[in-house]
């Protein structure tokens, strides 16, 4: 093979490169911070279960907004039987009063920037 | 793996049962839908449509234009490029093209000479918004009301090229900055998001007249069914004169002026 070494050590380096986001987080153990959101809430149990609300909030808040705006459905039965106005802001906000040790959390953490709160208001935030 | 005719028929038709069986188990599994509820107290009509009378307006008066940007969050850019309204005032020749003439000042009655006419979103009966907003960020309830949905609404300014009256208004800037004193209760818009009057179906909602009307200390405002024959609004029509914006155009508005 003519010009091994430089070969192999270009490919070496390319794949160190490559695999760069695998063998950072390895070594300097940042990405493994998971996130802990903290929940100060008044009340004790949110509308549904707390395992459903981790991984479908978001679709619950999709169903709610249609039902409310086109349908004109504005009451929920939770899971424990209550009825709850649907509301992001005086709802769910009014209850979670910490969206930025709440939502924010997760959310940065996974990269997502939902554009809820370019319209809807988020209460001043209470300790 | 040989298969006789008789075979073949017994699979497939026990695979059209299967389809059969789909909406039984779609019926039973409907229970998403279950937990959602209107308001009890919500104030129900088959036509909402207000009625005006400018008579009764006071000269310099903003209460309803005031109370109606207040609560629905509607900014104030402070130059009439850029403005947004819901509610807002407009002389009688802009109100009604077509209706002025010459004379008008001369023979039009002593009370409404000068008169500022409250205009708003006339929620037409066959608005031509709707007809053509691309993504139905726009439509028209079963109560009357056309309503806007911002969540879909890309800003492409069509159904304010289709109204007639004027009614919609475009987010050029983002308007959070413009509100004076954000509403909690009702959320702002963004940049890019069309917006109109929705006679208060949020206030509605909670069995509450619109804002403008419960404003009005005149009652100058009136907001009712036009389907109910004993109705308010029914009983101003049946008793008084008048007249609608620019009804030739076949939208058939719901916004009545007493004249």
């Amino acid at each position: 093979m003519y010009d091994g070494g430089k070969i192999i050590t270009g490919l070496i380096i390319f794949f160190l490169l490559f695999t760069f986001p695998i063998w950072y987080n390895k070594v300097t153990g940042k990405a493994s911070a998971v996130p802990k959101p903290e929940i100060i809430t008044k009340e004790k149990r949110c509308v549904e279960p707390t395992e459903y609300m981790k991984e479908s909030h978001m679709k619950l808040l999709d169903t709610w907004r249609n039902k409310v705006v086109r349908e004109n459905m504005r009451l929920y039965k939770g899971a424990d039987g209550k009825t709850y106005p649907i509301s992001l802001t005086n709802t769910c906000l009014d209850c979670h009063s910490n969206k930025e040790k709440f939502c924010d959390q997760c959310h940065n953490y996974v990269g997502v920037t939902p554009p809820c709160w370019s319209c809807h208001v988020i209460p001043k935030e209470s300790s | 793996m040989e298969k006789s005719r008789r075979e073949f028929l017994k699979i497939a038709g026990f695979s059209l049962l299967g389809i059969g069986v789909q909406p039984i188990i779609k019926a039973f599994g409907q229970s998403e839908d279950s937990k959602f509820s209107k308001r009890p107290e919500a104030l129900v009509g088959k036509r909402w449509a207000m009625v005006i009378d400018p008579k009764k307006c006071k000269d310099d008066c903003r209460d309803c234009i005031d109370a109606c940007h207040r609560i629905h969050n509607v900014p104030d850019f402070g130059n009439p490029k850029d403005e947004v309204k819901w509610i807002w005032n407009e002389p009688f020749e802009k109100a009604f093209p077509g209706q002025e003439h010459e004379y008008i000042e001369e023979y039009i009655e002593e009370e409404l000479k000068g008169k500022p006419f409250i205009v708003l979103c006339n929620h037409c009966e066959n608005p031509a918004c709707v007809r053509v907003c691309p993504t139905k960020a726009t439509w028209k309830r079963e109560d009357g009301i056309v309503m806007m949905d911002y969540h879909r609404c890309i800003g492409c300014r069509f159904c304010m090229a289709a109204c007639p009256f004027g009614a919609r208004s475009l987010n050029w800037r983002d308007p959070r900055p413009f509100i004076k004193e954000i509403n909690p209760k009702y959320p702002t818009r963004m940049r890019g998001v069309v917006e109109k009057c929705n006679f208060c179906a949020e206030r509605l909602a909670q069995g509450l007249q619109p804002a403008c009307v419960e404003a009005c200390k005149e009652k100058a405002l009136v907001f009712g069914d036009l389907e109910d024959p004993h109705s308010e609004v029914r009983e101003i029509l049946r008793s008084n004169h008048t007249i609608r914006r620019k009804p030739q155009l076949g939208t058939n508005p719901q916004v009545y002026y007493i004249v």
